[in-house]
């Protein structure tokens, strides 16, 4: 029964199925009260959790958001029911989060994740085009380094303890959330009180849904960047079925709930400006490719075991307090007395995607392995 | 004698593309170890859908994939 199960989700139908079932709920999440065109994204919440614990204090994004610990938690009930969890560790963990920092910098210069940039365009955000093209164009940088020789290494199987890290630290972000506790006088633990941060669903609702899809995700193996990497670097077209399937149920979803609307300017937390959209995810999918998985991909890795996904994961949580601290984010577009003023990056944010692309190309060129031809 | 493909502890796409290239090479039987489910089925795939036959046997915690013409 375990084995149907899992050729299953290992099928096509698996996998669209995982697609359909965010689709289903990432749209549901935001009329229950989670930000427009942000039902879920894995950058934009970690970042919120990076605010509520005062890594950084940018006011209008700190919220300890359970859909990202139901991702952790459900995935490791998964591995667990079908007998896969298994701690492993030791694969380059110091490049994994740089390379998870250089990812949320690039995620906050688009102001989302490519999962937030699929439900932006499900939404009618058109800015999300030129995301989801800087996307491809990193992670074609990145299958080049893959077809060049590049590898982190091996990592090795370890103790079971270890794999259990990341949960556990969900678990305990998931009691600050449940009892609000006040650290200090104006400290932490930090919740919005307007903007995208103050808005969420209700607690156990975005539990459940997080852990419902973190369980059908671990099962399936969704993954984004895996997605647009496996069609081109070996014409496999698995994966993507299931980001389709997201992108058009999620369409749908936001049709008969009536949160459409078509344009490029004044789109709800999103910056029409379309160079640094398009580098920020061109950034993001190079850091992607390189540490072999999607922010949300990561997260389910971390739930199953992988310490090394759990190490970029933190990587991210502390990128997006370097991002807010420093303003290196994108502003969202604002509207002022009707007209519409146009965001995007500061200086230092513009400086903090070319640098960090850099880097990227640096850590592809320099972690190839010899005998690879 | 048959090629024996290392791929234990890497992460995907890595197992895939020595698998790829073992083929490439066109010595068969290939022999493929990998210690995670998500490597095995994604060998595994890889090659049903290159039109090769594909054996699985579980060794202890990992997996040893057999393909042949």
């Amino acid at each position: 029964m375990s084995e149907k199960l899992t050729r299953f989700f290992a099928s096509r139908w698996g996998i669209i199925l995982a697609g359909a079932v965010i689709g289903i709920l990432a749209p549901l999440l935001q009329k229950l009260g989670n930000p427009p065109n942000m039902g879920i994204c894995v950058a934009c919440f970690e970042r919120d959790i990076a605010g509520a614990l005062g890594l950084h204090r940018a006011s209008t994004v700190q919220y300890l958001r359970p859909e990202i610990m139901g991702f952790v938690l459900g995935a490791m009930i998964a591995t667990y029911l079908f007998g896969e969890f298994k701690a492993r560790a030791g694969s380059a963990p110091i490049v994994r989060f740089f390379l998870g920092m250089f990812a949320m910098i690039g995620a906050l210069a688009f102001l989302g994740c490519p999962w937030r940039a699929l439900l932006r365009l499900a939404g009618g955000d058109l800015n999300a085009i030129l995301g989801l093209a800087g996307l491809a164009t990193g992670i074609a940088i990145g299958v080049w380094f893959l077809k060049s020789g590049y590898s982190l290494g091996r990592a090795t199987r370890t103790y079971t303890a270890v794999g259990w890290i990341m949960p556990l630290f969900m678990l305990g972000l998931l009691l600050l959330r449940i009892f609000q506790p006040q650290f200090s006088k104006d400290g932490p633990i930090f919740f919005s009180q307007s903007g995208p941060g103050s808005l969420h669903a209700p607690l156990l609702i975005s539990l459940v849904f997080g852990m419902v899809i973190g369980f059908l995700a671990q099962r399936t193996r969704f993954c984004t960047m895996g997605a647009i990497r496996d069609v081109i670097l070996i014409r496999d077209f698995h994966l993507i079925s299931g980001v389709g399937a997201l992108l058009v149920v999620a369409f749908i979803m936001n049709l008969i709930l009536g949160q459409v609307r078509f344009g490029f300017a004044g789109q709800p937390t999103a910056h029409s400006s379309h160079l640094w959209n398009f580098l920020g995810m061109t950034l993001a999918g190079l850091a992607f490719a390189l540490a072999g998985g999607c922010p949300g991909r990561q997260l389910f890795l971390s739930g199953e075991g992988d310490g090394d996904a759990a190490i970029f994961v933190l990587g991210m949580i502390v990128g997006a307090g370097f991002s807010h601290n420093f303003t290196l984010a994108g502003s969202p577009d604002k509207v002022v007395e009707g007209a519409v003023q146009v965001g995007g990056l500061t200086p230092a944010g513009m400086v903090a995607v070319i640098l960090s692309l850099i880097a990227c190309i640096v850590i592809g060129f320099t972690m190839r392995e010899k005998s690879a031809s | 004698m048959a090629q024996l493909v290392d791929a234990r502890g890497l992460s995907c796409p890595q197992p895939v593309l020595l698998t790829k290239k073992a083929i490439a090479a066109g010595q068969f039987p290939i022999e493929v170890l990998v210690d995670t489910v998500t490597s095995r089925e994604n060998v595994r795939r890889m090659a049903e859908a290159s039109g090769y036959r594909v054996e699985v046997v579980q060794v202890g915690e990992e997996f040893k994939l057999t393909i042949r013409t």
